[in-house]
């Protein structure tokens, strides 16, 4: 018999997959710390795929493509399951959107967005695969390890 | 190329023009310097707010403005304005558009005049972001280029010195790689030109060798534009040491040079070029410096309207 570790939820989202020391991120980058909704946060457990992986539950709430597209930043491995009546209702793919708007801090510590209080920081997707992001302010291009959340 | 327009248009990045505008920038610019001075901005005003020095950009936008018959307000030092006090330049920007028509800033800061363009309803000037963009610099590279040569593409072009740093040779490469220039980039080591800027001149598909030794290449070059090793970037200075003087241009290096050749340079030199070459047909770096006056006056009449 399989040991749960986490829970199984009977509706909400499972974000699975996350890599193995992300999943604070994703709950900082979901802004879900705060809400009243169970959160469940899985660290380290062991993954077929990547060896180790987080999962983290959010109880009673489905995340918009919106905001599955915001994990592709700290977690764009993980796998994102509705869940509805305890079974998969649906599974929504991570797809990093083309423009990224304030949720992300510039790897440039010279950029004007890391000095002024009111600019809110822009990037464009300047490759998907590997992940490069594109400064609107300072026009520098990063990979996804010089990038971090704001 | 007559439907161009370019009214309250920010300039802050040449990659924000296309090749069609930066010709149509380019001959604009050179109708000012066949018929100087109209007065096209009467009653306009420009605020110059360089809150890090600077000689030739400020004054030749400060002489553009004026000579076009508009006016200018400025920033006397950086050190006593509100910025000082810890206003945001976001707020900074805000006020200051009240009391103009346009901006022109520089600031030690990459993205600080794109933040000012967002900020401000009227056109801004990008006259300096750190080490990333200096557009103004490269229009009036490409006009002298363009004055020199008749032509601005398929060019055996140069790029010298201090490649890692200087933000005139990173804008230039670009630009040229819209025109199909063959680029040279000739520097120490340790000042070669950044993979990001390879990375967009290889989008353009520009053609492009990179080298530490000029002698070979000066037979075949339309264009040599030096650049200071700039001191002020070496945390080290004895690395500085070792390259300062690692390329300088003497009259015996220029014996086996095309006709056409011609030296720019940006400003200030140090030892890049040695006084005697002042005298050579191949010095253009003072034309050059002068010609920033029409490509400035060409840009604030174009984004006011004119």
């Amino acid at each position: 018999m399989r040991a749960y570790k986490v829970y199984a939820i009977k509706d909400g989202t499972v974000i699975d997959h996350i890599p193995s020391g992300k999943g604070l991120e994703v709950i900082n980058l979901l802004g879900i710390a705060n809400d009243q909704d169970t959160v469940t946060l899985g660290m380290h457990f062991n993954s077929k795929r990547n060896k180790k992986k987080d999962v983290v539950k959010v109880e009673k709430r489905e995340l918009t493509p919106e905001e599955v597209n915001r994990l592709a930043i700290v977690a764009p491995t993980a796998t994102i399951n509705i869940i509805r009546d305890f079974k998969v209702a649906k599974k929504i793919p991570i797809r990093i959107p083309n423009e990224i708007n304030g949720i992300i801090k510039c790897g440039n510590p010279n950029c004007v967005t890391n000095h002024d209080p009111i600019v809110v920081t822009k990037f464009q997707l300047a490759s998907e695969k590997p992940i490069k992001l594109y400064c609107f302010f300072c026009e520098r291009t990063f990979d996804l390890d010089e990038i971090t959340l704001s | 190329m007559t439907n161009i327009n370019f009214k309250n248009r920010d300039v802050i990045s040449i990659r924000d023009f296309s090749k069609q505008e930066i010709l149509h920038i380019l001959d604009r610019a050179k109708k000012f310097k066949a018929k100087p001075n109209p007065k096209l901005l009467e009653g306009k005003i420009m605020a110059s707010l360089f809150f890090e020095p600077s000689t030739r950009t400020r004054f030749s936008f400060e002489s553009a403005m004026q000579r076009l018959g508009g006016s200018v307000i400025t920033l006397a030092d950086a050190k006593t304005s509100s910025s000082a006090k810890g206003e945001s330049l976001s707020d900074s920007i805000r006020i200051v558009e009240k009391y103009c028509d346009a901006i022109v800033m520089r600031h030690s800061l990459e993205g600080a005049a794109r933040l000012a363009a967002e900020v401000s309803n009227n056109p801004v000037l990008n006259g300096g972001d750190g080490a990333n963009q200096h557009p103004t610099q490269t229009f009036l590279d490409l006009f002298s280029i363009l004055e020199t040569q008749k032509k601005l593409s398929r060019l055996n072009v140069a790029l010298v010195g201090d490649l890692k740093y200087g933000r005139t040779v990173h804008s230039l490469a670009y630009a040229l790689s819209l025109f199909n220039c063959r680029l040279y980039f000739i520097s120490p080591e340790s000042l070669k030109m950044p993979g990001h800027v390879i990375d967009e001149i290889k989008e353009n598909k520009a053609n492009f060798s990179e080298h530490t030794q000029p002698e070979r290449i000066m037979p075949k070059l339309d264009i040599f534009y030096a650049t200071r090793i700039q001191k002020e970037r070496f945390a080290d200075l004895v690395e500085y040491e070792k390259v300062k003087d690692v390329y300088i241009i003497n009259n015996a290096l220029l014996k086996n040079v095309k006709k056409n050749f011609r030296i720019l340079h940006p400003l200030p030199r140090v030892n890049e070029i040695n006084y005697e070459v002042d005298d050579t047909p191949y010095a253009y770096y003072f034309q050059q410096a002068s010609n920033g006056l029409w490509v400035r006056e060409a840009l604030l009449a174009l984004t006011l309207g004119k």
